[in-house]
Protein backbone atom coordinates (compact mmCIF):
# COMPACT_ATOMS: atom_id res chain seq x y z
CA UNK A 1 0.00 0.00 0.00
CA UNK A 2 1.71 3.41 -0.57
CA UNK A 3 0.17 6.73 0.17
CA UNK A 4 -1.02 7.78 -3.46
CA UNK A 5 -2.65 4.64 -3.13
CA UNK A 6 -4.11 5.70 -0.22
CA UNK A 7 -5.30 9.19 -0.92
CA UNK A 8 -7.50 8.26 -3.43
CA UNK A 9 -8.69 5.66 -1.85
CA UNK A 10 -10.26 7.99 0.91
CA UNK A 11 -11.34 10.54 -2.05
CA UNK A 12 -12.68 8.53 -4.31
CA UNK A 13 -13.11 4.68 -4.18
CA UNK A 14 -14.04 4.48 -0.62
CA UNK A 15 -15.13 8.15 -0.23
CA UNK A 16 -16.64 8.43 3.41
CA UNK A 17 -19.87 9.87 2.31
CA UNK A 18 -21.38 8.59 -0.87
CA UNK A 19 -19.60 5.29 -0.58
CA UNK A 20 -19.48 4.01 3.10
CA UNK A 21 -22.56 6.29 4.03
CA UNK A 22 -20.55 7.38 7.45
CA UNK A 23 -20.46 10.53 9.10
CA UNK A 24 -24.41 11.45 8.53
CA UNK A 25 -25.30 14.01 11.02
CA UNK A 26 -22.70 16.86 9.96
CA UNK A 27 -23.70 15.63 6.60
CA UNK A 28 -27.25 16.24 6.12
CA UNK A 29 -27.01 18.90 9.34
CA UNK A 30 -24.74 21.53 8.13
CA UNK A 31 -24.28 21.67 4.30
CA UNK A 32 -27.19 24.56 4.01
CA UNK A 33 -24.67 26.65 2.37
CA UNK A 34 -21.56 25.84 -0.24
CA UNK A 35 -19.16 27.50 2.57
CA UNK A 36 -20.87 25.34 5.48
CA UNK A 37 -19.94 22.81 4.07
CA UNK A 38 -16.37 23.14 3.18
CA UNK A 39 -15.83 24.65 6.80
CA UNK A 40 -17.47 21.55 8.00
CA UNK A 41 -15.19 19.47 5.90
CA UNK A 42 -12.11 20.86 6.13
CA UNK A 43 -12.28 20.77 10.16
CA UNK A 44 -13.10 17.42 9.84
CA UNK A 45 -9.97 16.66 8.09
CA UNK A 46 -7.88 18.42 9.94
CA UNK A 47 -8.85 16.55 13.07
CA UNK A 48 -8.75 13.68 11.25
CA UNK A 49 -4.93 13.98 10.44
CA UNK A 50 -3.95 14.57 13.37
CA UNK A 51 -5.99 12.10 15.53
CA UNK A 52 -4.97 9.62 12.92
CA UNK A 53 -1.14 10.40 13.47
CA UNK A 54 -1.27 10.16 16.88
CA UNK A 55 -3.01 7.02 17.28
CA UNK A 56 -0.98 5.59 15.06
CA UNK A 57 2.14 6.44 16.74
CA UNK A 58 0.55 5.45 20.19
CA UNK A 59 -1.00 2.01 18.55
CA UNK A 60 1.53 -0.18 19.88
CA UNK A 61 1.43 0.25 23.66
CA UNK A 62 -2.12 1.54 24.34
CA UNK A 63 -4.24 -1.76 25.47
CA UNK A 64 -6.86 -3.25 23.36
CA UNK A 65 -9.34 -3.03 26.04
CA UNK A 66 -9.22 0.64 26.75
CA UNK A 67 -8.14 1.88 23.07
CA UNK A 68 -11.83 3.36 22.64
CA UNK A 69 -11.09 5.95 25.52
CA UNK A 70 -8.05 6.78 24.28
CA UNK A 71 -9.47 7.50 20.78
CA UNK A 72 -11.63 9.55 22.51
CA UNK A 73 -9.57 11.19 24.38
CA UNK A 74 -6.94 11.96 21.46
CA UNK A 75 -9.55 13.27 18.93
CA UNK A 76 -11.36 15.36 21.48
CA UNK A 77 -7.96 17.19 22.21
CA UNK A 78 -7.86 17.89 18.25
CA UNK A 79 -11.29 19.33 18.65
CA UNK A 80 -11.26 21.39 21.05
CA UNK A 81 -7.72 22.67 19.35
CA UNK A 82 -10.04 22.95 15.97
CA UNK A 83 -12.98 24.43 17.49
CA UNK A 84 -10.66 27.27 19.19
CA UNK A 85 -8.97 27.99 16.34
CA UNK A 86 -12.44 28.21 14.17
CA UNK A 87 -13.71 31.29 17.38
CA UNK A 88 -10.35 33.66 17.06
CA UNK A 89 -10.15 33.28 12.96
CA UNK A 90 -13.39 32.60 11.76
CA UNK A 91 -15.92 33.56 13.81
CA UNK A 92 -18.88 33.28 11.44
CA UNK A 93 -18.45 30.07 10.20
CA UNK A 94 -17.87 29.09 13.96
CA UNK A 95 -21.48 30.58 14.51
CA UNK A 96 -23.14 28.65 11.70
CA UNK A 97 -21.83 25.40 12.40
CA UNK A 98 -22.33 25.94 15.97
CA UNK A 99 -22.78 22.56 18.18
CA UNK A 100 -21.15 20.45 15.10
CA UNK A 101 -17.83 21.33 15.84
CA UNK A 102 -17.95 19.39 19.18
CA UNK A 103 -19.62 16.74 17.36
CA UNK A 104 -17.12 16.29 15.01
CA UNK A 105 -15.55 14.06 18.55
CA UNK A 106 -18.09 11.88 17.84
CA UNK A 107 -18.26 11.26 14.13
CA UNK A 108 -18.16 8.11 12.79
CA UNK A 109 -15.56 8.64 10.15
CA UNK A 110 -12.94 10.12 12.98
CA UNK A 111 -13.31 6.74 14.53
CA UNK A 112 -14.13 4.62 12.12
CA UNK A 113 -10.74 5.65 10.28
CA UNK A 114 -9.01 5.80 14.19
CA UNK A 115 -10.58 1.84 14.37
CA UNK A 116 -9.90 0.19 10.80
CA UNK A 117 -6.67 2.54 9.70
CA UNK A 118 -4.82 4.56 12.18
CA UNK A 119 -4.47 1.62 14.75
CA UNK A 120 -2.76 -0.85 12.25
CA UNK A 121 -0.89 0.86 9.59
CA UNK A 122 2.31 3.31 10.34
CA UNK A 123 2.15 7.04 11.18
CA UNK A 124 2.82 8.45 7.52
CA UNK A 125 0.11 6.36 5.77
CA UNK A 126 -2.27 7.49 8.24
CA UNK A 127 -1.54 10.67 7.79
CA UNK A 128 -2.59 10.36 3.54
CA UNK A 129 -5.02 8.20 4.43
CA UNK A 130 -6.41 11.39 7.12
CA UNK A 131 -6.29 13.86 4.05
CA UNK A 132 -7.49 11.38 1.59
CA UNK A 133 -10.70 10.86 3.86
CA UNK A 134 -10.99 14.50 5.20
CA UNK A 135 -10.79 15.65 1.72
CA UNK A 136 -13.63 13.25 0.42
CA UNK A 137 -16.01 14.29 3.29
CA UNK A 138 -14.99 17.91 2.41
CA UNK A 139 -15.32 17.50 -1.59
CA UNK A 140 -19.13 15.46 -0.51
CA UNK A 141 -19.89 18.63 1.56
CA UNK A 142 -19.37 20.97 -0.14
CA UNK A 143 -20.98 19.42 -3.36
CA UNK A 144 -23.99 18.51 -1.48
CA UNK A 145 -23.69 22.48 0.22
CA UNK A 146 -23.44 24.02 -3.59
CA UNK A 147 -26.32 22.26 -4.85
CA UNK A 148 -28.65 23.22 -1.87
CA UNK A 149 -27.51 26.69 -1.72
CA UNK A 150 -27.97 26.73 -5.66
CA UNK A 151 -31.65 25.40 -5.33
CA UNK A 152 -32.81 27.10 -2.07
CA UNK A 153 -31.12 30.47 -1.87
CA UNK A 154 -29.99 30.98 -5.47
CA UNK A 155 -26.48 31.23 -4.82
CA UNK A 156 -22.84 29.82 -5.15
CA UNK A 157 -20.28 30.31 -2.30
CA UNK A 158 -22.57 32.99 -1.33
CA UNK A 159 -22.64 35.01 -4.95
CA UNK A 160 -24.64 35.41 -7.43
CA UNK A 161 -27.28 36.88 -5.58
CA UNK A 162 -28.22 38.90 -8.82
CA UNK A 163 -27.10 36.65 -11.71
CA UNK A 164 -29.66 33.91 -9.99
CA UNK A 165 -32.19 36.09 -9.47
CA UNK A 166 -34.73 35.01 -12.29
CA UNK A 167 -34.25 31.80 -10.65
CA UNK A 168 -36.97 30.43 -7.95
CA UNK A 169 -36.34 29.68 -4.18
CA UNK A 170 -37.08 26.22 -3.55
CA UNK A 171 -37.25 26.97 -0.13
CA UNK A 172 -36.98 22.86 0.75
CA UNK A 173 -33.58 23.01 -0.51
CA UNK A 174 -32.03 24.26 2.14
CA UNK A 175 -34.58 22.72 4.54
CA UNK A 176 -33.78 19.15 6.58
CA UNK A 177 -35.62 17.18 3.12
CA UNK A 178 -33.79 18.91 0.92
CA UNK A 179 -30.59 17.39 2.16
CA UNK A 180 -31.52 13.83 2.18
CA UNK A 181 -32.70 14.67 -1.61
CA UNK A 182 -29.49 16.24 -2.53
CA UNK A 183 -27.47 13.45 -0.88
CA UNK A 184 -29.78 10.70 -2.48
CA UNK A 185 -29.54 12.39 -6.17
CA UNK A 186 -25.69 12.74 -5.72
CA UNK A 187 -25.18 9.00 -4.88
CA UNK A 188 -27.48 8.23 -8.18
CA UNK A 189 -24.88 9.91 -10.15
CA UNK A 190 -21.38 9.06 -8.53
CA UNK A 191 -22.74 5.01 -8.64
CA UNK A 192 -23.91 5.73 -12.48
CA UNK A 193 -20.04 6.75 -12.89
CA UNK A 194 -18.33 4.33 -10.57
CA UNK A 195 -20.52 0.99 -12.21
CA UNK A 196 -18.80 0.48 -15.09
CA UNK A 197 -15.98 0.22 -12.74
CA UNK A 198 -17.10 -2.93 -10.88
CA UNK A 199 -18.08 -4.64 -13.77
CA UNK B 1 -46.35 -18.49 11.97
CA UNK B 2 -48.94 -18.58 8.54
CA UNK B 3 -47.83 -19.58 5.60
CA UNK B 4 -47.55 -16.48 3.63
CA UNK B 5 -47.07 -17.60 0.15
CA UNK B 6 -49.44 -17.28 -2.55
CA UNK B 7 -50.90 -20.10 -2.65
CA UNK B 8 -53.30 -20.42 -6.75
CA UNK B 9 -55.65 -22.91 -6.57
CA UNK B 10 -56.14 -25.36 -9.75
CA UNK B 11 -58.58 -24.01 -12.47
CA UNK B 12 -60.80 -22.37 -13.62
CA UNK B 13 -60.40 -18.70 -12.78
CA UNK B 14 -62.54 -16.40 -12.89
CA UNK B 15 -60.60 -14.05 -15.17
CA UNK B 16 -61.07 -9.84 -14.25
CA UNK B 17 -61.49 -7.87 -17.26
CA UNK B 18 -59.90 -4.60 -14.94
CA UNK B 19 -56.67 -3.43 -16.08
CA UNK B 20 -54.93 -0.80 -14.79
CA UNK B 21 -55.73 1.31 -17.84
CA UNK B 22 -59.37 0.27 -17.43
CA UNK B 23 -58.80 1.53 -13.78
CA UNK B 24 -56.86 4.54 -14.52
CA UNK B 25 -59.30 5.34 -17.48
CA UNK B 26 -62.49 5.40 -14.23
CA UNK B 27 -60.68 7.52 -12.68
CA UNK B 28 -60.15 9.85 -14.96
CA UNK B 29 -63.45 10.23 -15.97
CA UNK B 30 -64.74 10.82 -12.08
CA UNK B 31 -62.15 13.77 -11.97
CA UNK B 32 -63.32 15.20 -14.82
CA UNK B 33 -66.35 17.04 -13.70
CA UNK B 34 -64.54 18.77 -10.92
CA UNK B 35 -61.61 19.26 -13.31
CA UNK B 36 -64.44 21.37 -15.46
CA UNK B 37 -65.77 23.01 -12.62
CA UNK B 38 -62.34 24.19 -12.19
CA UNK B 39 -61.88 25.28 -15.78
CA UNK B 40 -65.43 27.50 -15.75
CA UNK B 41 -64.91 28.90 -12.15
CA UNK B 42 -60.74 29.99 -12.33
CA UNK B 43 -60.72 30.65 -16.42
CA UNK B 44 -58.42 28.85 -19.34
CA UNK B 45 -55.24 29.28 -17.04
CA UNK B 46 -56.50 26.57 -14.83
CA UNK B 47 -57.19 24.62 -18.42
CA UNK B 48 -53.24 25.44 -19.30
CA UNK B 49 -52.05 24.24 -15.72
CA UNK B 50 -53.91 21.26 -15.66
CA UNK B 51 -52.65 20.47 -19.66
CA UNK B 52 -49.00 21.38 -18.37
CA UNK B 53 -49.47 19.18 -15.51
CA UNK B 54 -50.83 15.99 -17.36
CA UNK B 55 -48.03 16.83 -20.11
CA UNK B 56 -44.60 17.28 -18.03
CA UNK B 57 -45.92 14.17 -15.96
CA UNK B 58 -46.32 11.54 -18.59
CA UNK B 59 -43.42 13.03 -19.76
CA UNK B 60 -41.10 12.80 -17.21
CA UNK B 61 -42.51 9.14 -16.82
CA UNK B 62 -41.66 7.84 -20.14
CA UNK B 63 -38.16 9.97 -19.85
CA UNK B 64 -37.27 8.04 -16.95
CA UNK B 65 -38.61 4.89 -18.48
CA UNK B 66 -36.35 5.16 -21.59
CA UNK B 67 -33.19 6.26 -19.59
CA UNK B 68 -33.35 3.78 -16.94
CA UNK B 69 -34.22 0.82 -19.87
CA UNK B 70 -37.62 -0.11 -18.31
CA UNK B 71 -40.73 -0.92 -20.91
CA UNK B 72 -42.86 2.41 -20.98
CA UNK B 73 -45.80 2.30 -19.68
CA UNK B 74 -47.50 5.86 -20.08
CA UNK B 75 -50.09 4.31 -21.93
CA UNK B 76 -51.11 2.73 -18.57
CA UNK B 77 -52.54 5.97 -17.53
CA UNK B 78 -51.65 6.39 -14.16
CA UNK B 79 -49.18 9.34 -15.07
CA UNK B 80 -51.80 10.86 -16.65
CA UNK B 81 -54.41 10.48 -13.20
CA UNK B 82 -51.02 11.65 -11.27
CA UNK B 83 -50.64 14.90 -13.38
CA UNK B 84 -54.40 15.79 -13.18
CA UNK B 85 -54.71 15.35 -9.47
CA UNK B 86 -51.43 17.28 -8.90
CA UNK B 87 -53.17 20.01 -11.22
CA UNK B 88 -56.11 19.67 -9.00
CA UNK B 89 -54.16 20.58 -6.05
CA UNK B 90 -52.50 23.52 -7.46
CA UNK B 91 -53.85 27.05 -6.94
CA UNK B 92 -54.57 28.75 -9.94
CA UNK B 93 -52.20 31.79 -9.58
CA UNK B 94 -49.17 29.90 -9.68
CA UNK B 95 -46.10 30.62 -12.14
CA UNK B 96 -46.25 28.02 -15.31
CA UNK B 97 -43.10 25.95 -14.31
CA UNK B 98 -44.74 25.23 -11.01
CA UNK B 99 -46.77 22.03 -11.86
CA UNK B 100 -43.50 20.93 -14.04
CA UNK B 101 -41.37 20.96 -10.77
CA UNK B 102 -44.60 19.27 -9.00
CA UNK B 103 -44.96 16.53 -11.88
CA UNK B 104 -41.02 16.08 -11.78
CA UNK B 105 -41.29 15.51 -7.79
CA UNK B 106 -44.78 12.74 -8.05
CA UNK B 107 -43.30 11.05 -10.98
CA UNK B 108 -39.46 10.75 -10.59
CA UNK B 109 -39.18 11.16 -6.81
CA UNK B 110 -41.93 10.03 -5.25
CA UNK B 111 -43.16 7.39 -7.70
CA UNK B 112 -40.64 5.78 -9.99
CA UNK B 113 -37.16 5.85 -7.63
CA UNK B 114 -39.17 3.60 -5.15
CA UNK B 115 -39.75 1.36 -8.44
CA UNK B 116 -42.61 2.67 -9.98
CA UNK B 117 -46.26 1.87 -10.05
CA UNK B 118 -47.57 0.27 -7.50
CA UNK B 119 -44.29 0.33 -5.42
CA UNK B 120 -45.01 4.04 -4.53
CA UNK B 121 -45.65 4.34 -0.62
CA UNK B 122 -46.78 7.94 -0.46
CA UNK B 123 -49.25 9.14 -2.91
CA UNK B 124 -47.26 10.66 -5.89
CA UNK B 125 -49.32 13.83 -6.14
CA UNK B 126 -49.94 15.09 -2.88
CA UNK B 127 -46.39 14.30 -1.94
CA UNK B 128 -45.70 16.67 -5.06
CA UNK B 129 -47.92 19.13 -3.38
CA UNK B 130 -46.24 19.03 0.15
CA UNK B 131 -42.74 19.73 -1.98
CA UNK B 132 -44.21 22.49 -3.66
CA UNK B 133 -46.04 24.35 -0.73
CA UNK B 134 -43.11 23.32 1.34
CA UNK B 135 -40.64 25.06 -1.50
CA UNK B 136 -42.83 28.05 -2.49
CA UNK B 137 -45.52 29.14 -0.13
CA UNK B 138 -45.88 32.49 -1.26
CA UNK B 139 -47.49 30.91 -4.73
CA UNK B 140 -48.45 27.64 -2.99
CA UNK B 141 -51.28 29.96 -0.25
CA UNK B 142 -52.45 32.81 -3.20
CA UNK B 143 -55.89 31.60 -3.49
CA UNK B 144 -58.36 33.48 -5.52
CA UNK B 145 -61.63 33.95 -5.77
CA UNK B 146 -63.62 32.25 -8.78
CA UNK B 147 -62.81 34.89 -11.87
CA UNK B 148 -65.41 32.26 -14.15
CA UNK B 149 -64.69 31.21 -17.71
CA UNK B 150 -65.11 34.47 -19.76
CA UNK B 151 -63.85 37.15 -17.36
CA UNK B 152 -60.65 35.52 -17.32
CA UNK B 153 -58.50 37.44 -19.28
CA UNK B 154 -59.81 40.80 -18.31
CA UNK B 155 -58.81 39.80 -14.40
CA UNK B 156 -55.42 38.24 -14.93
CA UNK B 157 -54.31 41.43 -16.95
CA UNK B 158 -55.84 43.46 -13.96
CA UNK B 159 -54.40 40.76 -11.24
CA UNK B 160 -50.81 40.92 -13.08
CA UNK B 161 -50.58 44.78 -12.82
CA UNK B 162 -52.17 45.18 -8.89
CA UNK B 163 -51.01 42.49 -7.02
CA UNK B 164 -53.29 40.78 -5.21
CA UNK B 165 -56.07 42.00 -6.68
CA UNK B 166 -58.09 38.94 -6.71
CA UNK B 167 -56.77 37.37 -3.54
CA UNK B 168 -58.90 36.05 -1.78
CA UNK B 169 -59.23 34.05 1.89
CA UNK B 170 -60.22 30.17 1.58
CA UNK B 171 -63.34 29.76 3.12
CA UNK B 172 -60.72 27.63 5.54
CA UNK B 173 -58.72 30.36 6.55
CA UNK B 174 -62.08 32.23 7.22
CA UNK B 175 -63.35 29.52 9.37
CA UNK B 176 -59.98 29.48 11.37
CA UNK B 177 -59.44 33.42 11.88
CA UNK B 178 -62.90 32.66 13.42
CA UNK B 179 -66.57 34.87 13.53
CA UNK B 180 -67.14 33.08 10.36
CA UNK B 181 -71.03 31.37 10.13
CA UNK B 182 -71.53 30.22 6.81
CA UNK B 183 -75.28 30.57 5.71
CA UNK B 184 -77.24 29.24 3.26
CA UNK B 185 -76.08 30.97 0.23
CA UNK B 186 -72.23 29.78 1.56
CA UNK B 187 -73.17 26.04 1.31
CA UNK B 188 -74.85 26.66 -1.97
CA UNK B 189 -71.33 28.22 -3.29
CA UNK B 190 -69.54 25.67 -1.27
CA UNK B 191 -71.31 22.74 -3.21
CA UNK B 192 -71.60 24.20 -6.06
CA UNK B 193 -67.35 25.77 -6.35
CA UNK B 194 -68.53 29.26 -5.96
CA UNK B 195 -65.32 29.63 -3.58
CA UNK B 196 -61.64 30.22 -3.37
CA UNK B 197 -59.26 27.22 -3.47
CA UNK B 198 -57.07 25.15 -5.68
CA UNK B 199 -58.24 23.97 -8.97
CA UNK B 200 -59.92 20.85 -8.62
CA UNK B 201 -60.90 20.70 -4.78
CA UNK B 202 -63.73 23.55 -4.99
CA UNK B 203 -66.65 22.02 -6.64
CA UNK B 204 -68.28 19.54 -3.84
CA UNK B 205 -70.94 18.05 -6.05
CA UNK B 206 -69.38 17.67 -8.68
CA UNK B 207 -66.10 15.61 -6.47
CA UNK B 208 -68.95 13.91 -5.02
CA UNK B 209 -70.35 12.59 -8.26
CA UNK B 210 -66.95 11.71 -9.59
CA UNK B 211 -66.88 9.30 -5.96
CA UNK B 212 -70.01 7.77 -6.24
CA UNK B 213 -68.89 6.97 -10.11
CA UNK B 214 -66.00 4.94 -8.78
CA UNK B 215 -67.91 3.45 -5.98
CA UNK B 216 -70.08 1.81 -8.53
CA UNK B 217 -67.86 0.85 -10.99
CA UNK B 218 -65.92 -0.75 -7.83
CA UNK B 219 -62.56 0.65 -8.56
CA UNK B 220 -62.11 1.73 -5.21
CA UNK B 221 -64.26 0.82 -2.13
CA UNK B 222 -66.72 2.57 0.49
CA UNK B 223 -64.76 2.25 3.24
CA UNK B 224 -61.85 4.83 3.11
CA UNK B 225 -63.31 7.61 1.77
CA UNK B 226 -67.03 7.06 4.21
CA UNK B 227 -64.97 7.14 7.15
CA UNK B 228 -62.71 9.57 6.02
CA UNK B 229 -65.57 11.76 6.22
CA UNK B 230 -67.84 10.86 8.86
CA UNK B 231 -64.61 10.95 11.35
CA UNK B 232 -64.49 14.55 9.96
CA UNK B 233 -67.86 15.38 10.58
CA UNK B 234 -67.95 13.88 14.09
CA UNK B 235 -64.95 15.37 15.03
CA UNK B 236 -65.66 18.95 13.86
CA UNK B 237 -68.92 18.46 15.70
CA UNK B 238 -67.49 18.29 18.69
CA UNK B 239 -64.78 20.70 18.34
CA UNK B 240 -67.40 23.03 18.07
CA UNK B 241 -67.03 23.84 14.41
CA UNK B 242 -69.18 23.73 11.60
CA UNK B 243 -69.50 20.12 10.65
CA UNK B 244 -71.51 20.03 7.73
CA UNK B 245 -69.85 23.05 5.83
CA UNK B 246 -66.22 21.79 6.53
CA UNK B 247 -67.02 18.62 4.62
CA UNK B 248 -67.81 20.31 1.40
CA UNK B 249 -64.52 22.83 1.73
CA UNK B 250 -61.48 22.25 1.62
CA UNK B 251 -59.87 19.74 -0.36
CA UNK B 252 -62.15 16.77 1.83
CA UNK B 253 -63.78 15.26 -1.02
CA UNK B 254 -60.99 15.27 -3.77
CA UNK B 255 -58.47 13.63 -0.62
CA UNK B 256 -61.08 11.50 0.94
CA UNK B 257 -62.79 9.68 -2.94
CA UNK B 258 -59.05 10.43 -5.27
CA UNK B 259 -56.23 10.12 -2.84
CA UNK B 260 -56.51 8.31 0.30
CA UNK B 261 -57.88 5.32 -2.10
CA UNK B 262 -54.88 4.93 -4.51
CA UNK B 263 -54.09 1.79 -4.01
CA UNK B 264 -50.47 1.21 -3.68
CA UNK B 265 -50.63 3.35 -0.66
CA UNK B 266 -53.71 2.43 1.43
CA UNK B 267 -54.15 -0.79 3.09
CA UNK B 268 -55.73 -3.92 1.47
CA UNK B 269 -57.40 -5.42 4.02
CA UNK B 270 -61.01 -3.86 4.79
CA UNK B 271 -59.86 -3.24 8.57
CA UNK B 272 -57.02 -1.53 7.99
CA UNK B 273 -58.92 0.77 5.06
CA UNK B 274 -61.54 1.71 7.98
CA UNK B 275 -58.65 2.49 10.69
CA UNK B 276 -56.92 4.41 7.31
CA UNK B 277 -60.08 6.80 6.77
CA UNK B 278 -60.52 6.93 10.74
CA UNK B 279 -56.74 7.79 11.18
CA UNK B 280 -57.13 10.40 7.56
CA UNK B 281 -60.11 11.73 9.39
CA UNK B 282 -58.97 12.55 13.00
CA UNK B 283 -55.82 14.30 11.50
CA UNK B 284 -57.64 16.25 8.95
CA UNK B 285 -59.94 17.55 12.26
CA UNK B 286 -57.12 18.20 14.53
CA UNK B 287 -54.86 20.29 11.57
CA UNK B 288 -57.83 22.19 10.72
CA UNK B 289 -58.80 22.79 14.40
CA UNK B 290 -55.86 23.29 15.98
CA UNK B 291 -52.79 22.97 13.33
CA UNK B 292 -51.35 26.68 12.13
CA UNK B 293 -52.51 25.47 8.57
CA UNK B 294 -55.79 26.06 7.64
CA UNK B 295 -56.25 22.74 5.76
CA UNK B 296 -54.62 18.68 7.10
CA UNK B 297 -55.83 16.86 4.36
CA UNK B 298 -52.94 16.41 2.38
CA UNK B 299 -50.76 16.06 5.23
CA UNK B 300 -52.84 13.85 6.89
CA UNK B 301 -53.32 11.56 3.62
CA UNK B 302 -49.64 11.55 3.53
CA UNK B 303 -48.82 10.84 7.69
CA UNK B 304 -51.33 7.94 7.15
CA UNK B 305 -49.51 6.39 3.95
CA UNK B 306 -46.47 6.33 5.94
CA UNK B 307 -48.21 4.17 8.74
CA UNK B 308 -49.74 2.37 5.87
CA UNK B 309 -47.31 -0.50 5.70
CA UNK B 310 -47.98 -1.08 9.51
CA UNK B 311 -51.84 -0.97 9.54
CA UNK B 312 -51.58 -3.85 7.03
CA UNK B 313 -49.49 -5.77 8.75
CA UNK B 314 -51.47 -5.56 11.96
CA UNK B 315 -55.25 -6.07 9.88
CA UNK B 316 -53.99 -9.41 8.00
CA UNK B 317 -57.09 -11.57 8.21
CA UNK B 318 -56.83 -14.71 9.81
CA UNK B 319 -56.48 -17.72 8.11
CA UNK B 320 -59.98 -20.38 8.23
CA UNK B 321 -59.21 -23.81 8.61
CA UNK B 322 -56.05 -23.86 10.83
CA UNK B 323 -55.75 -25.67 14.49
CA UNK B 324 -54.44 -23.39 16.56
CA UNK B 325 -51.11 -24.53 17.82
CA UNK B 326 -50.68 -25.29 21.57
CA UNK B 327 -47.20 -24.45 22.50
CA UNK B 328 -47.83 -20.79 21.18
Amino acid sequence: MNPAKVLKNGILDDNPTFVQVIGMCPTLAVTTSAINGIGMGLSTTAVLICSNFVISLIRKFVPDQIRIPAFIVVIASFVTIVQMILKAFVPSLDKSLGLFIPLIVVNCIILARAEAFASKNNPLLSIFDGIGMGLGFTVALTAIGIVREFLGNGTVFGFGADLFEFLPKTLIMILAPGAFFTLAFLMIIINIIRKPKSK
Amino acid sequence: MENTKLIVSSTPHIRSKDSIQSIMRDVLIALTPAALMGIWYFGIKALLIIAISIASSIFFEAAFQKITKKSITITDLSAAVTGLLLAMNLPVEIPFWLPIVGAFFAIIVAKQLFGGLGQNFINPALAARAFLLASYPTPMTNFTSPTGLFANSDTVAKATSLADAVSNATPLSRLNEGAFIPEISDYIDALSGNIGGCIGETCAIALIIGGIYLLVRRVISWRIPVTYILTVFILSWFFGRTPLYELLIGGLMLGAFFMATDYSSSPVTPLGQLIMGFGCGVLTALIRSYGSYPEGVSYSILLMNLAVPLIDRYTKPKIFGEVKKNDK
